[in-house]
């Protein structure tokens, strides 16, 4: 194995150009591929976040009492869809105001805590859910408007899947021309080293002997282009952390979790080598007559 | 060593080698001559098993090669050097490194490839030529490179295929007092030669082949051209 690590080596120094041509190749694969696993990993968070967000927001009448609200709370209870109640009193819904907007003074002076009408956050086990109970909280005397922010969770949806689908076919198409490269680099230079493989044949050398360095050649243009797509999309996202961190608001998905990134690189190398592998594989089988 | 019995090797309808029986021995050095497309080079390749003979039976040594298995050629390959009219070394790589090949190809680790290379190419006198490229060489100086790659394994027999051929008379001279060295070694040697003034001065066995056939086995043997 040594010694066809030191061929791979003197193999892949001698034609540096191919070498950079293969490994750019496979740089803008994973580099496509890490992208796109990010963005669907980070919508999926993001639907995660919204379904389990209280998803009907029932607001009381002015005068609404206790026991009004405790009577819906428990009627609700009893609803084997609902999986979560919370009240919000008008203080509460005063302080979630602040909160939100502590940066802009202008609307904070005049807001006070009767002008806000308390609430009713209502989450369900589906968001399908949502519109039936909308409708029986529509029917209380005591509320005066019933919020169904389903609309999210549905253009959430339907993004999410599209950039799955897309997603999928450009990272696949990507992969199989990252192979198809390997295949073109790989037998090029079989054909290249035609005389020294006839040699390294009289020799004596075993078709292992021969074949190896080639197959460990496709593998490591996978990893390195892997590895180094890795590296550019950790910078890009720590890089740009803080500008989507004020575009995702109260989604929390930034920083994103170090070991989330360890295991995408583990993925990514193993990838790597199975395209490289393959690629390799199939130039060998097909231009390595040994 | 080496046995042919009635081996015959036809490509398609031409007939390139036609029920050979031959028998070298260990340490033998012989002459295999013939003009052009007399089968000489068939019957080399014959020997490394590049080419399969279409009936007869070879042997080498212990190993019959019409029934080895592919998997035990590199082995049969391992006791068999073969040295070329055109050299075949590699463009890209120095004296050094063209027979550290062969070494690396054995499994030698690079300590003993180091020792034994140092000392085969100073055997054949190119040790201080060892960091040049094969376009950097004289002729002489190729071959002896390719000898060197060819014998640095410690092979039981060296097929040397027209080494001489594209060599000056006196070059041609010094590869072959080179072959007799690696000959005293007890390597069996055979060469595959149109050189007539090689062959009959140096006294050894000659087969000469004419179509395919052996015209005459001679144990001192005179080549002369009809």
């Amino acid at each position: 194995m040594n010694r066809s690590l030191t061929f791979t080596k003197r193999n892949i120094r001698r034609t540096p150009m191919q070498a950079i041509a293969a490994s750019m190749v496979m740089f803008l694969t994973f580099l496509a591929l890490l992208i796109f696993i990010l963005v669907a990993a980070g919508s999926q968070a993001s639907l995660k976040y919204f379904e389990s967000k209280p998803q009907v927001i029932a607001f009381f009448k002015e005068g609404t009492t206790d026991a009004d609200v405790s009577a819906i709370e428990n009627a609700l209870s009893q609803e084997s869809r609902v999986t979560k109640t919370k009240f919000v009193s008008k203080e509460e819904a005063l302080k979630i105001y602040r909160e939100k907007n502590k940066n802009d003074p202008a609307l904070l002076e005049l807001v006070t805590a009767s002008i806000l009408p308390a609430s009713l956050e209502i989450s369900t086990k589906d968001p399908k859910d949502l519109q039936p109970i909308a409708e029986i909280l529509k029917k209380e005397p005591a509320v005066s408007e019933v919020i169904v922010p389903e609309d999210v969770v549905q253009t959430l949806t339907s993004v999410t899947s599209i950039i799955r689908i897309v997603g999928s076919m450009i990272v696949g198409f990507l992969m199989i021309f990252a192979t198809l490269v390997v295949v073109m680099i790989i037998g090029f230079k079989i054909r290249l080293k035609r005389n020294e493989i006839e040699i390294m044949r009289l020799l004596g050398a075993s078709p292992a002997f021969i074949r190896n360095p080639f197959l460990l050649e496709g593998i490591f243009y996978g990893v390195a282009g892997a590895f180094s797509a890795w590296a550019v999309t950790y910078l890009l996202l720590w890089y740009f952390t803080p500008f989507l961190q004020g575009y995702l608001g109260e989604v929390k998905l930034l920083p994103v979790n170090p070991l989330f990134m360890l295991a995408i690189l583990i993925c990514a190398l193993l990838a790597a080598c199975i395209i490289g592998g393959l690629g390799s594989f199939s130039a060998v089988r097909r231009y390595l007559k040994i | 060593m080496i046995l042919f019995e009635s081996v015959s090797k036809k490509f398609g309808s031409t007939i390139a080698l036609d029920d050979v029986s031959l028998e070298i021995k260990q340490g033998e050095f012989v002459f295999i001559v013939g003009p052009s497309g007399a089968g000489k080079s068939t019957l080399l390749r014959i020997l490394t098993r590049e080419i399969v003979p279409s009936s007869g039976r070879v042997k080498v040594g212990e190993m019959d090669l019409t029934k080895i298995k592919d998997k035990n050629v590199p082995h049969l390959r391992r006791k068999i050097g073969v040295v070329f009219q055109d050299f075949k070394l590699l463009d890209d790589r120095t004296v050094f490194e063209q027979v550290a090949l062969t070494l690396e190809v054995l499994g030698k680790t690079d300590e003993e490839i180091g020792k034994q290379v140092e000392h085969i190419l100073k055997l054949v006198e190119i040790w201080g030529r060892r960091n040049l490229f094969p376009r950097q060489l004289s002729g002489g100086e190729a071959q002896r490179t390719a000898i060197a790659r060819a014998v640095v394994g410690k092979p039981d027999i060296l097929l040397a295929d027209e080494p001489t051929g594209d060599l000056d008379l006196k070059t041609a001279w010094g590869v072959i007092q080179l072959l007799n060295e690696i000959n005293s070694w007890g390597t069996t040697i055979v060469m595959a030669t149109h050189n007539q003034e090689i062959v009959n001065t140096l006294k050894r066995r000659v087969i000469v082949l004419k179509r395919g056939k052996i015209a005459s086995d001679s144990k001192v043997g005179k080549y002369t051209i009809h």
